[in-house]
């Protein structure tokens, strides 16, 4: 008789297990361990000190907060990816309130918190900035609902903090000296990025707090600052890995130019360099000097063009990460990929995505980079045209590529040399990128994409689709293939309810479902909800008319977001959300 | 020397003193230029006639999925003349010409740029054919900060901006020796 696992558990003190868990490379394994016995539950719970909650509304926060006790990190998701494009209604959700509260309530001991895609209040901000005693990060990413008057609690209250990281957020300003409300004590900051903030900084107040943070390492300025108060900045901080500009003009000094390249020349640690907004040509050589030791570079705001920009990237040879704009078109790609052989990452942005396209950037950039980059695997590119050919010598160039998003901005454009669908092309990419991950298609494609996808994307997580597919065998194959998907989004294809329903049990093996302009009726969203009551099926209608309970069964659906939860229907659904 | 056919022919300057991103010799690929704008100096391309150019397309909410954030700073792009509001404008004198012209030079990338912006503003003072000259014999000067004349298109771009007051076309026998032509 194999002996009882409690009395396996037993043999150990707890302390041991804890510190077998510790090796536990991620979350989903320390799942896994949790649900073998009582015994590894208790200890694993009580020994967690990263939680990772994927979907805000997955679960309850007292509860989140009541199953890690000792959680010392977390991380929340709020909004669906789809809410960046303007697809989820402002009032849908995220609010993070109730999460807020239950922390503060439950963690007292916390240090890190991050939100992203949630409607943070300065109320949040207040009580995070009073309740946790050794707080040391907050990084808000995509967020809104707060101001700089929040911000100025958390730099009045948070001795110890380490990390102000906020990313790509709406912040109201209503408090533009909110810096000088990091005492003149204060001196524990590592990473500062305000390069969202939409007012004016106070550069004295800035120069003062970076003379005296002397271990800041990321500096990532915003959009107000101009050179002439950079270059003063850089003086105090040369010790920088990481830093953001911000805009690369400013008003005609005689001397500018010099006084920016000598300060870039003291920077010896530099390794990462973004912001550049606007940038005038003349200045980038001033940036040289500190090319050669760049590992990653964010040109994706600068409008500078040829032959300035390949200028300035062909310098970087130690590039890992290169994020940039069409400007650098298919020329400057083929010097990306003979001069930056460490690249890894490339994402090319569209410079002007609704106006004629005069860039010259085309697949052939992206096959280029494909053939001469050798350890690059994650790629998003925007661009106007594209062949079956290109992505199949891509998909043979790289069965390394872990994420791979490709955007024809024209949706439904076909193979421009062969008027085909992209089926083959992207088909190519599933069966031989084995780790892909992550996968965006476009273009003009058929169901038979779908069944390569469906059939060859064993480790794919998330997939987006817009515009695409001829029918409800498209879905179908994604749903009962993609044996490792945790979030899908659709946009505008013609899959109706017989593969939702047909694969309601798959819904639950994933984190979200979103599913919009598609073909879904009232109906099928009933029968689902009905069939699977841990998922939450949410049927978004802005123009927030007649109550859903009353509709046939026949009423089509815009949009329905799907979610798995163990938490039931929110309590905070806003007009425009129906849960089923 | 080579004659040189038309007014104001910069190219053999600009062969030499052009800061090129191919070795010696290898000529760049012409880009239009636009005098005295100051918004994304790339040209549009002409129309090709007969080419279905697509009308304004009614935009699908949400495509292409470039976030709001970058969206903003297209728009502000497009919309903005430009909104540092500080140009760089430096007088330039033509020998010869009835009156100064102004340039912003942080409206060119490059020399070659500002060379044809020049060629285009001065090409209606030009003194083509008259009082006998030989009508290549020019070189672009300007003043910088210590008050001496140099020839422009020696140093880079950016520290050329940073230090040019004014600019001087000159002409005739004083462009003789200094034209790069030579």
């Amino acid at each position: 008789m194999p002996p009882h696992p409690e009395w396996t558990a037993a043999m150990f003190p707890d302390e041991v297990w804890e510190h077998v868990f510790s090796f536990l490379p991620s979350d989903a394994d320390r799942n896994v361990a949790a649900a073998s016995c009582h015994a590894w539950l208790r200890i694993e719970r009580r020994s967690r000190r990263r939680v990772f909650v994927g979907n805000c509304y997955a679960v309850a926060p007292a509860v989140a907060v009541a199953r890690f006790p000792e959680a010392r990190a977390v991380e929340v998701k709020g909004k669906p990816h789809f809410a960046d494009f303007d697809l989820v209604p402002g009032d849908w959700g995220g609010g993070a309130d109730e999460w807020v509260a239950a922390m503060a309530e439950g963690w007292p001991q916390l240090e890190e918190l991050r939100f992203k895609r949630m409607v943070v209040s300065d109320d949040c901000l207040e009580v995070i900035a009073r309740s946790f005693r050794n707080f040391r990060v907050l990084g808000l990413a995509f967020c809104e609902g707060f101001s700089t008057a929040g911000l100025a609690a958390v730099a009045a209250n948070c001795r110890n903090l380490r990390v102000l990281d906020l990313q790509e957020n709406v912040i109201e300003d209503n408090c533009s000296h909110w810096l000088s409300h990091f005492p003149e004590s204060f001196t524990s900051l590592v990473h500062l990025n305000i390069a969202c903030l939409p007012g004016e900084v106070n550069v004295p107040v800035l120069e003062r707090l970076v003379s005296r943070c002397t271990n800041l390492k990321t500096l990532k300025l915003n959009h107000a600052v101009p050179l002439e108060k950079l270059v003063i900045l850089l003086r105090k901080a040369p010790q920088l890995v990481d830093l953001g500009t911000g805009r690369f003009s400013g008003e005609h000094h005689l001397d500018l130019y010099s006084k920016l390249e000598s300060a870039f020349t003291g920077y010896k640690s530099l390794k990462s360099l973004s912001g550049t907004w606007e940038a005038v040509p003349a200045y980038l050589p001033a940036v040289y000097s500190v090319c050669e030791g760049l590992t990653s570079l964010n040109l994706s705001y600068a409008t500078t063009q040829n032959p300035e920009l390949i200028k300035l990237v062909s310098r970087c040879k130690s590039l890992q990460r290169l994020w940039v704009m069409d400007f650098i078109e298919d020329d400057g790609l083929a010097a990306v990929a003979s001069s930056c052989k460490l690249l890894q990452e490339l994402r090319v942005f569209p410079s002007d995505p609704y106006g004629p396209q005069p860039v010259s950037l085309t697949e052939r950039g992206l096959v280029a980079i494909s053939a001469g980059c050798p350890m690059l695997h994650s790629v998003l590119y925007f661009c106007n045209q594209m062949t079956n050919a290109a992505l199949i010598a891509i998909a043979l160039n790289r069965p390394n590529l872990t994420r791979f998003r490709l955007c024809i901005i024209e949706p439904q454009t076909p193979d421009y040399l062969t008027l085909q669908p992209l089926d083959a092309g992207f088909s190519a990419i599933v069966e031989s990128c084995k780790d892909l991950r992550r996968l965006s298609v476009s273009g003009l494609l058929t169901d038979r994409v779908f069944k390569s996808i469906g059939a060859y994307a064993d480790r794919l997580e998330m997939l987006s689709v817009a515009f695409a597919g001829d029918s409800d065998a498209g879905l179908h194959y994604i749903l009962s293939g993609c044996k490792s998907l945790r979030k899908l989004e659709i946009r505008d294809c013609p899959f109706g309810d017989k593969p939702l329903l047909a694969n309601a049990a798959k819904l639950e093996t994933m984190r979200s479902l979103w599913m919009s302009s598609c073909s879904l009726t009232l109906g099928a969203c009933k029968l689902l909800a009905r069939k699977m009551p841990r998922l939450n099926v949410e049927i978004i209608d802005e123009r927030r008319g007649a109550s859903w309970d009353s509709r046939p069964d026949d009423c089509p659906v815009e949009k329905l977001y799907v979610y798995r939860t163990v938490a039931g229907p929110r309590s905070d659904t806003p007009s425009c959300v129906w849960t089923v | 020397m080579e004659a040189i056919l038309d007014n104001f022919k910069f190219k053999a300057a600009r062969a030499l003193t052009e800061l090129t991103l191919g070795p010696p010799g290898v000529i760049a690929p012409e880009k239009s230029s636009v005098v005295g704008q100051k918004c994304n100096k790339r040209a549009l391309p002409e129309k090709n006639d007969g080419a279905t150019s697509p009308v304004a397309k009614a935009q699908v909410v949400g495509w292409p999925p470039v976030r709001a954030y970058r969206m903003n700073s297209f728009r502000a792009r497009k919309g903005e003349v430009d909104d540092d509001g500080c140009g760089i404008y430096v007088k330039v004198s033509m020998d010869g010409a009835p009156y100064l012209r102004k340039v912003d030079l942080k409206a060119y990338n490059g020399y070659k740029e500002l060379r044809g912006a020049l060629e285009d503003m001065f090409k209606c003072c030009s003194l083509g054919g008259e009082e006998g000259y030989d009508e290549s014999e020019y070189a672009i000067t300007y003043e910088d900060k210590d008050g001496d004349w140099m020839l422009v298109g020696d140093v880079p771009w950016g520290m050329f901006i940073s230090s040019c007051k004014r600019m001087r076309i000159m002409k005739g026998s004083e462009a003789r020796g200094l034209s790069s032509s030579a």
